[in-house]
C-alpha cells in the first residue's frame, strides 16, 4: 500500500462488488434488447437474447453465491456493518451531517437495497422462465415487478455511478473499490468513525 | 426495586435498520405478485399520458420467434383467401385499403402480464374479407397465417364474427409497423396477443380450430383475457 493510504475494501468485498457489476451491466444489456422495441427490430433474435438473459442471471445469481461462500467470516462482518445504524447515521439520512464509519448511510442503503433486489430479480426471472412453460408459475404482476425492479435499479445505478466517478468530493471512492485503498486524510474526513486496520 | 433498570430506548444504541429494510423489501417485492399489476394498471390509468410518453415503446413489448423479423414488400405481398372458399382470394396492399375502412380504440393485454391500453386501430373487418371469397358451409374456422414461418393461430367463426375483431394495418394513425406486424395483423381485444397473429399472408377457412403456434406450447386455444392460461376461475 502506498504510504498515507488505507486499505478500504477487502478482495472478498471487490470480488463480491464486481461480479455483482459485471453481471448486472451485461442482464441490463440483454434485458433490454428483449425489453425495447428498437432495440428487439435491431436484433432480432429475440430466443438467442432470451436464452442468454436468463443463463446469464443464474450464472450471475450462482457467481455471487459463491463468492458470498469463499467470503465466509470477512464478508458476513460487512453484512454486520450494512445491518447497522446508529443516530448519527439517522443524522445524516436526515442531511444533518453526524461522522460516518467505513459507510455511510446511504451507502448502507444502497448495499441493502442491492442484495434484496438480487433475490427478487432471481425469482420474479425464474417466474417468467418457467411461466412461460407451466401456468401454475404464472402470475401477471411478475413482469411488473421485474420491469419495476430494472427501474428503479437504474435510478440507483445513476447516482451511484455519478458519485463512483463525477462528483468531486466522493470520486476517490473508486480507487477503494478498484485497488483496495484510499487515501487516509479522504478517509478522515468522509468516514470520521471509521477506524481503518 | 433494586434490581438494575434497563433502558429499553438507548438513542445512542445502535440499531439493525439493515435487516428490516432487506426484508420488507424482499417481502414487498413477492407479495407484489398479486397486487402488483392492479396497482400499476391504477397508476398508469391516472397517468397514461405520462407513461406512454415515457415508457420505451409506449409499453409495448416485442415477441417473435424466429431470427428475422418478417419484411412487408408491397410489390410482392399478397394476403391470400383460401381453404374451404368458392373463390380463393389475393389481395394486394392497395385492394386491402380499398376495401371498408374502421377504426377503434381497443386494449391490448400479454399473456405475460404487460398491457397497453387505449390503441387506435385502422383497418379492415374480416368479415369484408371473407364475403369476396364466398366460405363453404363446411368452414367451421379460420386458420391465420404469418409470414414468420411457422407462426399460424386459428379462431372458430363465432370467435372471429365478434364485433371488434380486425384486420388492422393502421395503428396509432400511421401504418402499421414492422415491428408490430406490417402490413397487417389480426386484432380480437378479448384475446391474449399471441392470437393477434403479426404479418400476416394469408387466411385460410379450415373445417375447425386447432392449435396454434403458442398452443402447440402449452398456451390455451381460447385465450380469453382474464379466463385463459392460469388467470381466473
Amino acid at each position: 500500500m502506498k504510504p498515507g493510504y488505507v486499505r478500504r475494501f477487502s478482495p472478498a468485498e471487490r470480488l463480491l462488488h464486481w461480479v455483482n457489476a459485471a453481471g448486472f451491466f451485461f442482464l441490463l444489456a440483454t434485458g433490454l434488447i428483449l425489453y425495447l422495441p428498437r432495440l428487439s427490430m435491431l436484433v432480432s433474435r429475440r430466443q438467442l437474447i432470451q436464452s442468454l438473459h436468463f443463463w446469464a442471471g443464474v450464472g450471475w445469481l450462482g457467481a455471487l453465491a459463491v463468492v458470498v461462500l469463499l467470503g465466509g467470516r470477512r464478508l458476513l462482518a460487512t453484512a454486520r456493518e450494512l445491518d447497522t445504524f446508529d443516530s448519527d447515521d439517522l443524522r445524516w439520512l436526515r442531511g444533518r451531517g453526524g461522522p460516518q464509519g467505513r459507510f455511510n448511510a446511504g451507502q448502507k442503503i444502497n448495499a441493502v437495497l442491492t442484495a434484496a433486489f438480487t433475490i427478487l430479480f432471481g425469482v420474479s426471472g425464474l417466474l417468467l422462465w418457467f411461466g412461460e412453460q407451466d401456468t401454475r408459475y404464472r402470475f401477471a404482476s411478475t413482469v411488473v415487478l421485474h420491469d419495476g425492479l430494472m427501474y428503479v435499479s437504474l435510478l440507483l445505478l445513476v447516482g451511484h455511478l455519478y458519485l463512483a466517478l463525477i462528483h468531486p468530493a466522493t470520486r476517490h471512492a473508486l480507487r477503494g473499490m478498484t485497488l483496495g485503498s484510499v487515501d487516509a486524510d479522504w478517509a478522515a474526513r468522509h468516514h470520521a468513525k471509521w477506524k481503518p486496520e | 426495586m433494586d434490581s438494575p433498570t434497563v433502558t429499553e430506548h438507548d438513542p445512542d444504541q445502535p440499531r439493525r435498520y439493515g435487516r428490516r429494510l432487506f426484508l420488507a423489501t424482499v417481502a414487498g417485492g413477492l407479495t407484489s405478485l398479486y397486487w402488483g399489476k392492479a396497482a400499476w394498471d391504477h397508476v398508469s390509468g391516472a397517468i397514461s399520458p405520462v407513461t406512454s410518453a415515457v415508457l420505451p415503446g409506449g409499453g409495448w413489448r416485442i415477441y417473435t420467434i424466429s431470427g428475422n423479423m418478417p419484411v412487408f414488400d408491397p410489390a410482392s405481398w399478397r394476403l391470400k383467401i383460401g381453404g374451404l372458399v368458392e373463390q380463393p382470394v389475393s389481395l394486394s396492399y392497395d385492394e386491402l385499403r380499398a376495401l371498408p375502412r374502421v377504426e377503434q380504440v381497443s386494449t391490448f393485454h400479454c399473456v405475460t402480464g404487460w398491457t397497453v391500453n387505449d390503441v387506435h386501430w385502422g383497418g379492415v373487418r374480416i368479415g369484408d374479407v371473407l364475403d369476396r371469397a364466398r366460405p363453404k358451409a363446411s368452414g367451421h374456422a379460420l386458420r391465420f397465417v404469418s409470414m414468420e414461418v411457422p407462426y399460424v393461430d386459428y379462431l372458430t367463426m363465432p370467435q372471429a364474427a365478434l364485433r371488434d375483431v380486425m384486420l388492422a394495418y393502421e395503428m396509432d394513425g400511421k401504418p402499421l409497423p414492422q415491428e408490430h406486424g406490417a402490413p397487417v395483423r389480426l386484432i380480437i381485444p378479448e384475446m391474449y396477443g399471441y392470437k393477434n397473429v403479426k404479418w400476416l399472408q394469408g387466411i385460410d377457412v379450415v373445417p375447425q380450430a386447432v392449435d396454434g403456434y403458442w398452443e402447440d406450447l402449452g398456451y390455451d386455444r381460447n385465450a380469453w383475457v382474464g379466463r385463459s392460461n392460469g388467470y381466473g376461475a
